[in-house]
């Protein structure tokens, strides 16, 4: 019988095997999810579950499922996916929104990290956010020169948040 | 102006033999890798991006302080062995250069005439900043590198990310796009055969290995480049600052190495010391590769104190003036691989021969040459 017909209801969706040993006999049936609840039994848990399997999804096969198809293209430069699989080379700025699903994987394997936490760029006409989060870098690296005693470029990064703060 | 006699040194300073552990530490070098928002780069860079980048640029060049007294050079302008002479400095690279024989139109180099500080354009990325300085100075160099980064961030819309940072043509230097390396002289390591163990270290805490030339090139004369391997998700000042933790580990490393030498094997040490400086004062023909290992057992005498009189200097200048493209400049010709050999041998000579010939501090008195006395015995 294929494997996939249900021993019970001959339905064509068996999902579980089933393996039962009784008085040193083995026998395997292939039940449908329906019958296998019926019978009491529980569905395999789900991979996540396991914490081994979530380390390898992160770490392990490149190819995963969320991989894009190869002929997948940037609308702004036309790189398709074959090709930055190939170079392992990005085109522009609108690549890393094309291929964000992979490219955080791939960021997170190579970098142990998909979050800058470097210097925060002002843009030329930065949002109240945006400049809350350059302010943020700048006295972080204010604390950063004092604790190492470099007055010279605290007094730079100090002048620099001034000229940035409300007054 | 096509040339950069301008620049302070001629973009040698790097050479100059100053900052910390300067014996074993070459020279530092920091670069930042930066993008401008609306246009295709690396592979994807077609001419007319190329143009408008260096366009950009150039109009963010009066404005930045670094750079106001400073020398574009943009590449299909340079003539060619001057643009050699420029890669074998490190003041541009391979990719910048490109791969055809002319380089493609929009690619040049601004060379700050203020600071050891340049930018290169439309090599990978649209731009990369890099500071390149002698000795260890890795704090130093990130400055510098920081100072510009600002001043063009001001003029300039870089293609930034919330989440991911400063945008790079390639994913590995995503972040800070800060690459950090360190070129280091571990003979020590090397004939005691515990370099592979630090090597295999170096990348356990993130950081990693590369030859004389970066990516690709081959290990030769036991220099070694260490950088940073990951740019995203640390503080440019954690990764600035576990460099240089690390570096300065290995150095001690490196001079525990050279005690165990000393104690270990003194007589073998100072007879291959001794036998690269002979070659080197001596030889008719010295091929770039047989000159950096005859450099590297000359350098480590010098660190050692077993060959008094040489300075570092002197030794970091033969690796640049000994490289085909200076060779051929100081002959004002182009010169086949074998003259070559002989031209680098001859320059290797002049050096060494002016610096003085040095006397061997274990040289006894009765191995000295007798002289006729005054007694006329």
């Amino acid at each position: 019988m294929p494997d996939n017909i249900c021993d019970t209801c001959g339905s064509s969706d068996a999902v579980v095997n089933f393996t039962q040993i009784v008085q040193d006999e083995m026998s395997t049936f292939h039940l449908c999810e329906a019958c296998a609840a019926e019978k009491g039994l529980e569905p395999a848990p789900e991979p996540s579950n396991f914490p081994l399997t979530d380390f390898l999804a992160q770490m392990g096969d490149e190819r995963g499922q969320d991989e894009p198809a190869t002929d997948n293209q940037c609308s702004f430069c036309g790189l398709t996916f074959g090709q930055f699989r190939e170079t392992g080379r990005l085109g522009c700025p609108h690549c890393y929104q094309t291929f964000e699903v992979h490219l955080k994987q791939l960021l997170r394997r190579i970098h142990g990290s998909v979050q800058h936490v470097g210097k925060v760029y002002l843009p030329p006409d930065p949002t109240a956010s945006e400049m809350e989060k350059r302010l943020d870098g700048l006295r972080r690296k204010l604390r950063r020169a004092i604790e190492a005693e470099d007055f010279e470029r605290a007094a730079e990064v100090r002048d620099e948040i001034r000229s940035l703060e409300p007054a | 102006m096509n040339d950069f006699t301008t620049i302070p040194d001629y973009g040698l300073s790097w050479l100059e033999a100053s900052g910390d552990h300067a014996d074993i530490v070459l020279s530092t070098r920091v670069r930042l890798a930066r993008n401008l928002q609306g246009h295709a780069f690396g592979p994807r860079a077609r001419v007319n991006d190329r143009e408008a980048v260096l366009e950009l640029f150039k109009s963010s060049v009066e404005r930045a302080e670094t750079l106001a007294s400073g020398t574009l050079l943009e590449m299909p302008d340079v003539a060619t062995r001057t643009r050699r002479i420029l890669l074998e400095r490190r003041l541009v690279t391979k990719d910048l250069l490109g791969e055809e024989e002319d380089p493609p139109r929009g690619t040049a180099v601004h060379l700050s005439s203020r600071d050891p500080i340049s930018v290169m354009v439309n090599e990978e990325d649209h731009l990369r900043v890099q500071s390149l300085l002698s000795g260890l100075r890795i704090r130093e160099a990130w400055r510098l590198v920081d100072r510009l980064d600002e001043e063009l961030g001001r003029e300039l819309p870089f293609a930034y990310h919330q989440e991911f940072g400063f945008l790079t043509s390639c994913p590995t230097n995503v972040g800070s796009g800060l690459r950090a390396s360190v070129f280091m002289h571990l003979p020590g390591l090397v004939l005691t055969k515990e370099i592979g163990k630090v090597l295999q270290g170096l990348g356990q805490v993130g950081l990693t290995f590369r030859g004389l030339y970066g990516e690709g090139s081959e290990v030769v004369g036991n220099f070694f480049q260490v950088s940073n391997q990951t740019t995203l998700g640390k503080t440019e000042e954690d990764l600035v600052d576990h460099l240089d933790k690390v570096v300065r580990q290995v150095i001690q490393y490196e001079m525990q190495a050279r005690q165990v030498l000393l104690r270990d094997a003194r007589g073998v040490t100072e007879d291959k010391i001794w036998r690269a400086y002979g070659l080197l004062r001596y030889a008719r023909s010295l091929s770039f590769e047989e000159l950096m290992n005859l450099l590297s057992g000359v350098r480590l005498g010098l660190s050692l104190k077993l060959l008094p009189g040489l300075r570092v200097y002197t030794l970091n200048k033969m690796m640049i003036f000994t490289q085909p493209a200076h060779l051929e400049q100081s002959a004002g010709r182009e010169l086949p691989e074998a003259e070559g050999d002989t031209h680098r041998a001859a320059y290797v000579r002049r050096v060494l021969a002016s610096e003085g010939d040095i006397a061997s501090d274990s040289t006894s008195a009765d191995e000295r040459p007798v002289k006729d006395g005054p007694d006329g015995r």
